[in-house]
């Protein structure tokens, strides 16, 4: 307990870098008629500064993006992450690769398929982004965004 | 006339409390800058280091208080980590350089897939120092660390030196090592000094 103390003045030092937020742009309703297809383009975006790992990472040990789908009355059939671009940071070494990122404004185009018995009426498709992100000279823990889309199935 | 001297020494403190604060409330805010500039404090302005129990590959149960008396260079750190991987071959040279002079390496994993993800990279990057796996709450206890690398250089009084965010330069870490272990066991020197002592 007698430490207790030290957690703000640590906190004060520690707060010059903080983790990075992922904005999500809300999505619109999307309306689906039973047994079509619909796409759900999910548009985020980093702070300047920040960049998040690929879904396809230079090195195998980077955490990638992504997006998984987790509920819902649609059945996902194809997710298409940005191609990410490859860019060197301040942090690597002369002999590492470029790492492949995203910066920026980013879409994330998930296309479903609406099963024929789908029930009708307003429903809530969920899913969860996750990233990790870094700057020029450190890295932030993984992040969770939960995703809602609100379809209406037809 | 006395009514005056009052209203003037009246002035003179209000102004010296608002100094006075206005420092204080700077000082919270360029404690630490970014590692480019942390420096080793002065042995009077070093706070104690929260104490902490996290075990290690063996299981073993390790606390932060079982180095008082060293000097520990404790440092946040994660496998996916791009500036944690430069920095984590400095440290392993610290630790072969300096561990006969009473240094510690100590490497506080914030990887959240345990030792599934960190015993292939100590082995693979060769890391000759302890490995603990952290949580939340030891972050927590260091001010909330969110930043990776995160590392702080403790003194022999179980005392935060320095505090590096993000990636540092190995000479500042060096210079921070050397100054500690040349101020000797009790690590004191600077305090005694102020104090009018030895």
């Amino acid at each position: 307990m007698k430490n207790l103390w030290t957690i703000p003045l640590l906190a004060a030092a520690l707060g010059a870098q903080m983790a990075p937020t992922l904005t999500v742009a809300p999505l619109p309703t999307v309306k689906v008629a039973k047994g079509k297809t619909a796409t759900v383009t999910v548009k985020a975006s980093l702070p300047e500064g920040y960049h998040a790992n690929s879904n396809k990472p230079t090195y195998p040990y980077l955490i990638p993006l992504t997006l998984k789908w987790t509920g819902g009355p649609l059945q996902m059939e194809s997710v298409v992450y940005p191609a990410g671009v490859t860019e060197r940071y301040g942090f690597q070494l002369p002999t590492d690769k470029p790492l492949s990122v995203v910066t920026g404004e980013f879409s994330i185009v998930t296309k479903f398929k609406v099963p024929a018995d789908a029930p009708s009426g307003p429903a809530a498709q969920t899913g969860m982004l996750k990233y990790q992100a870094c700057d020029n000279k450190a890295c932030y823990p993984p992040k969770n965004v939960p995703i809602n889309v609100t379809v209406s199935v037809e | 006339m006395v009514q005056s001297a009052q209203y003037f020494f009246r002035l003179v403190a209000i102004l010296l409390a608002t100094f006075g604060a206005a420092t204080f409330v700077w000082s919270f805010g360029h404690h630490e800058q970014p590692a480019v500039k942390a420096a080793v404090k002065d042995a009077t302005e070093r706070k104690t280091a929260p104490d902490f129990d996290l075990k290690d590959a063996s299981g073993k149960v390790v606390h932060l208080s079982d180095f008082k008396g060293k000097i520990v260079l404790l440092d946040f750190w994660a496998t996916w980590c791009g500036p944690c991987n430069i920095e984590i071959p400095w440290f392993t040279e610290f630790q072969r350089k300096y561990k006969d002079r009473g240094f510690e390496v100590l490497g506080v994993s914030m990887d959240d897939d345990g030792w599934k993800a960190v015993n292939p990279f100590v082995k693979e990057k060769k890391i000759n120092y302890r490995i603990l796996l952290g949580n939340d709450q030891t972050g927590d206890l260091y001010g909330g660390v969110e930043a990776l690398p995160t590392t702080f250089v403790i003194d022999r009084d179980g005392k935060i030196a320095s505090v590096h965010v993000g990636l540092s330069g190995k000479n500042e870490f060096e210079a921070a090592i050397e100054k500690l272990l040349d101020s000797g066991p009790g690590n004191n020197i600077e305090a005694r000094k102020k104090n009018g002592g030895a």
